[in-house]
């Protein structure tokens, strides 16, 4: 009784748990049912059941409710993509003027939008790819196909790498310094000799008109955000579940709406790119003190002097780590963005991955990293960047940088011009090295995968059999085990424990909404792969973290290793993972862990760092030794912090979970990847997305709970 | 008496929903306390006070009491729940939005606490930004704003960024942007109150040279008691929203209106605040003395002197004209008496 006054808490959880183990053995799991049930919808069984909504039929396969809910929301998919089509196909048809027949055409105003929206973003594209590349659609957009075969000179020749490796070069010594330049140097060299400079190109076309419309976007909806209430509360549901929707399903709907391309891409990039751009902004305008705004409104400043003069520029930084997520995001866009037929890096990935040439694959992944890092690395030391004053410089010193791209560029093009003479009758190295006809390692790695097949195939099998036959079959069969009716009990208790009432209501809509969808089990199947990596992510990131903080060298170290490995984009990370352990399950789940290790390492680190001075000091002079400290003062105040990390990595092991669908799970992803081939995809990939997200917002919204709640109770908040 | 500049009359400012409706049932009873019950919390209760030209109105009083609410209503930074706010006979709240932008860039300034100067502005930019913000063109603005940083004192540093200035070179460029456009009403809100005790009466002084010199009509706000001794010619006590006293700084150290001033006061080296003609008695032409000291002298300048007369001493106005007298004891009374554990 004594201990039960003393922690209540732990008893109700313990009753939870009572309850929920109870359910789980009362419930019996129906004869007729497997788990391999397809998409039922889809299927014509006589064993099914049928049911219509809005006119929509459903079929499913019947169970005992407490085991499995019915899937009352299976109209929902079909439903979304009739309105789609009809959105596209039928509603408001409109006459449009066409240029090439020169006559008015009736169609759907959805339809004509789109297609001027594609055709504008095809552009854009473009202009900046042959900029860089060269080539003669930009000029034909303006005149015509005649008119380019009567000038033929016309046709942009393209920027020599030479121009452009000492661009990037100079921009990059002007935001940050010698280290970052030689780098950017180093990498612009090693993408050119490596025969990888026009699919880098592309790809780097496709982040240039990408990145800056989402910061624009971004920006403008950042603005309405902060300056309206409504605005922000009509935005907030949206920006949450773009947060944890996985970047696949959002490819389905566009493929529906655009089509296939690059331009698609781009747009799709946008949608997924605008959020984090949208929050850091509202943050950055908020964290302005309020004085600067008074003194600004003192000034005399109308709203719009205010914005742009005082609001803006004030929250500079904010703004410009947000260009830093909108570049980072674009760029794991433009590789996963790949599957509906955007060119570049991302797609020879994809292609090499799907022949498993895995050093291919590898130069590709090398290529898309590096650029990734120079990327991160410049927009963040722009964004750090302070002004300076130039009112006294000489113009020299003001303009030097322009200056030497000037000559870099006169140099540049003098020596692609002297490589025609050197290169006669081959290529010209010092315009363009050709995709394939750099220097190629693919062999040399492929060589190395086979050698670390042939010698270790023994071990690497033995453990595959034995992670899968003895630990993961086991776990998955226990996640399908779990009647519908007691994990709901479990997660809305959890709810009502963590939060109260208010929490248990989120988390009960969010967990039936999934379970009310076709695809329960496929949740199931999700949630334990990520369960599974999220355990290992942590044990390994906690100690990990632990462990560097005793030593300040090691934990910057560790927090710079992790800035790395975050800059990757996600797709990079099947790689080395597919060379190892080839198409299996254990590749997924050591991909998942890999990536979701890193915000499990930074947040412990952070959270033991955040701990103040003073404690320590006085924790010293009590005499505390090292291991005390950790325990008694260090964990205890650091542990919020580190449950943020656990949430963070939750969303990171979903989210590789549903990447991980490339190699062949059978989860969600799985289903949202098959999406993309079916001309009905659209519907299903969006309610798919929504589940995952809604896994993810399930955790986030207990998680949060908690640690809002404890860091009140610490006083830290 | 000269002509009245802000004028306020029975201004509320109460945050919360409903504010506006609980005032207007409230009939001018304003309880901060049944306030709070319906959520409303209550800053600025039933103020009315006006301000002259060229008047300095120092407004005091502890965190929370409602002091820099009370400014921010007169300059409209937000706007009052009731009651009537006139600047130069204008009434400030039926002002639509142009006419305020208008006031603002032509008669006020405003000096901050946290000196609230832009971050990504050199000294000079951010001294003629308000300038800007009107239309002045740059080499004007620029060539004004110049003036104003030697006027503060800072020239040598009109290129640096606010974050290589000390707090207090940080406020002289507040200070001189507040004055850049040449500004008839200037607001501080506790412009002294982040800096370091020595820069904060260097300031102090610095800042008594500039209204010698610029004679505006300002209000400002502090917590500081000594400070509203030192700089004020009429000091207003504020607590809970309520003005408790509104008064030269010689009457409320005399006379106290309430019990919450009184604690004020009690601590207040007296012969520093108070002249001889805030003491002296009835003016005696027998048992003169030969010295005879001026009205306006602080008392703390001449006590010594009085205090080894045996015989009355005479005060003079300007004019040499005896207008009183004072006995040597009464300044004894003055610094030592009135005191918690005086006679």
């Amino acid at each position: 009784m004594e201990y039960l006054k003393k922690y209540p808490k732990l008893f109700q959880w313990l009753f939870l748990l009572i309850v929920f183990f109870a359910l789980c053995f009362a419930i019996d799991v129906p004869e007729t049912y497997k788990f391999i049930r397809g998409q039922a919808e889809f299927v014509k069984d006589p064993n099914q059941s049928v049911y219509f909504f809005l006119g929509k039929e459903v079929r499913y396969y019947a169970f005992d409710v407490f085991w499995r809910l019915p899937p009352l929301l299976g109209w929902l998919p079909i439903w979304i993509n009739d309105s789609l089509f009809f959105l596209m196909n039928e509603w408001m048809p409109m006459e449009f003027w066409n240029e090439d027949t020169q006559e008015f055409k009736t169609r759907p105003l959805l339809l004509e939008i789109s297609r001027n929206l594609t055709s504008f973003m095809t552009f854009l594209i473009e202009l900046i790819r042959e900029i860089l590349l060269g080539g003669l659609e930009t000029i034909v957009a303006f005149t015509s196909w005649d008119f380019i075969d009567a000038y033929p000179w016309l046709e942009l020749p393209g920027l020599p790498w030479t121009i452009v490796a000492a661009g990037a070069a100079i921009l990059s010594y002007k935001l940050s310094g010698k280290g970052l330049a030689l780098f950017a140097g180093l990498t612009m060299i090693y993408i050119s000799i490596f025969g990888q400079w026009k699919p880098s190109m592309q790809t780097l076309s496709f982040i240039l008109v990408a990145a800056p419309l989402s910061f624009i976007f971004g920006l403008g909806l950042g603005i309405a955000a902060y300056k309206s209430k409504r605005v922000e509360k009509a935005l907030y549901p949206i920006l949450l579940v773009m947060q944890t929707m996985p970047q696949y399903a959002v490819l389905v709907p566009a493929l529906v709406l655009f089509g296939v391309g690059d331009h698609a891409a781009v747009i799709i990039t946008m949608v997924v790119a605008v959020p984090p751009m949208i929050l850091l902004t509202i943050l950055g305008l908020r964290a302005i003190p309020p004085e600067v705004i008074e003194a600004g409104r003192m000034s005399g400043c109308t709203n719009w002097q205010l914005m742009f003069k005082v609001l803006i520029p004030t929250a500079r930084r904010d703004i410009l780590i947000g260009v830093n997520q909108v570049i980072m995001v674009c760029f794991s866009m433009a590789v996963i963005s790949a599957f509906i037929g955007a060119k570049g890096l991302g797609f020879n990935l994809l292609l090499a991955l799907n022949q498993l040439n895995i050093g291919l694959a590898l130069e590709a992944g090398l290529c898309i990293s590096l650029i990734a890092i120079l990327l991160d690395k410049m927009s963040l030391a722009w964004a750090n960047k302070q002004t300076d004053y130039f009112g006294n410089l000489t113009f020299f010193q003001r303009n030097k940088n322009v200056i030497f791209f000037a000559a870099s560029f006169v140099i540049g093009i003098i020596l692609a011009y002297v490589g025609t003479f050197i290169f006669k009758g081959s290529f010209n190295y010092l315009f363009e090295i050709p995709h394939n006809k750099g220097i190629s390692t693919a062999d040399f790695w492929n060589k190395g995968v086979d050698w670390i097949f042939d010698t270790f195939f023994v071990y690497i099998k033995a453990f595959n059999t034995w992670l899968i036959q003895d630990v993961l079959q086991p776990m998955r069969a226990l996640y399908l085990r779990m009647p519908a009716v007691a994990t709901l009990v479990l997660a809305v208790g959890a709810g009502y424990l963590i939060g109260g009432v208010r929490s248990a209501l989120v988390v009960a809509a969010l967990t039936l909404f999934i379970a009310l969808s076709p695809w329960w089990d496929r949740a199931l199947v999700t949630l334990y792969m990520a369960t599974f990596g999220v355990v290992i992510s942590c044990l390994i990131g906690f100690t990990v973290g632990t462990l560097c903080f005793q030593n300040k060298k090691s934990a910057a170290f560790m927090l710079g290793v992790c800035d790395i490995f975050q800059t990757f984009p996600s797709f990079v990370y099947l790689i080395p993972v597919m060379m190892l352990f080839g198409i299996t399950d254990t590749s997924v789940l050591i991909a998942v862990i890999v990536y979701a290790t890193i915000p499990a390492t930074r947040y412990t680190i952070e959270g033991l760092r955040s701990v103040p001075v003073g404690l320590h000091e006085a924790a010293t002079m009590s005499g505390v030794n090292k291991f005390q400290r950790l325990t008694k003062i260090e964990f205890p105040l650091a542990f919020p912090h580190m449950m943020l990390g656990l949430n963070q990595t939750i969303v990171f092991a979903l989210f590789m979970v549903i990447i991980g669908a490339f190699i062949g799970t059978e989860d969600l992803g799985q289903y949202i990847l098959k999406a993309l081939s079916d001309k009905n995809g659209a519907g299903i990939g969006l309610t798919l997305g929504i589940c995952v997200a809604f896994i993810g917002l399930i955790f986030d919204n207990l998680i949060r709970t908690w640690v809002g709640k404890r860091k009140k109770h610490l006083g830290i908040a | 008496m000269s002509e009245t500049v802000i004028k306020c009359e029975s201004v509320y400012k109460i945050f919360g929903e409903n504010a506006k409706k609980m005032l207007e049932e409230s009939n001018g009873h304003v309880d901060a306390k049944t306030f709070q019950e319906k959520g409303c919390i209550v800053g600025v209760n039933n103020a009315s006070f006006e301000v002259a030209k060229g008047e300095m109105l120092v407004v005091m009083g502890l965190s929370g009491s409602g002091k820099s609410t009370l400014l921010r209503c007169i300059s409209r930074l937000t706007d009052a729940t009731g009651g009537k706010i006139f600047i130069e006979g204008q009434d400030l709240l039926e002002l639509n939005n142009k006419e305020l932008i208008e006031l603002r860039r032509n008669k006020m300034g405003m000096v901050f606490q946290s000196f609230a100067l832009l971050p990504h502005k050199t000294v000079v930019e951010n001294i003629a930004f308000p300038l800007q913000i009107k239309g002045t063109n740059t080499e004007e603005s620029i060539s004004r704003a110049m003036e104003m940083v030697k006027l503060v004192g800072l020239d040598g540093r009109e290129n640096y960024f606010p974050r290589e200035l000390s707090g207090g070179q940080q406020q002289r460029v507040g200070i001189a942007r507040s004055l850049a456009v040449e500004p008839d009403i200037w607001f501080l809100d506790e412009p002294f109150s982040a800096l370091d005790p020595l820069i904060r009466k260097e300031m102090q002084d610095e800042f008594l040279r500039l209204q010698e010199k610029l004679q505006k009509t300002i209000m400002f706000i502090t917590h500081d008691f000594d400070e509203a001794l030192k700089l004020a010619d009429r000091i207003a006590i504020m607590k809970d929203g309520i003005i408790e006293q509104l008064d030269t700084p010689a009457n409320i150290v005399l006379n106290p209106a309430t019990e919450y001033v009184r604690k004020f006061t009690e601590e207040v080296p007296r012969e520093k605040v108070l002249i001889i003609e805030d003491v002296m008695d009835a003016p005696s032409k027998d048992n003169l003395g030969d010295l005879k000291v001026s009205k306006d002298e602080i008392i703390e300048n001449v006590a010594e002197k009085i205090l080894t007369q045996e015989k009355l001493v005479g005060v003079v106005d300007s004019n040499n004209n005896i207008v009183g007298s004072i006995k040597p004891s009464k300044i004894i009374d003055t610094v030592f008496g009135g005191r918690k554990n005086g006679s």
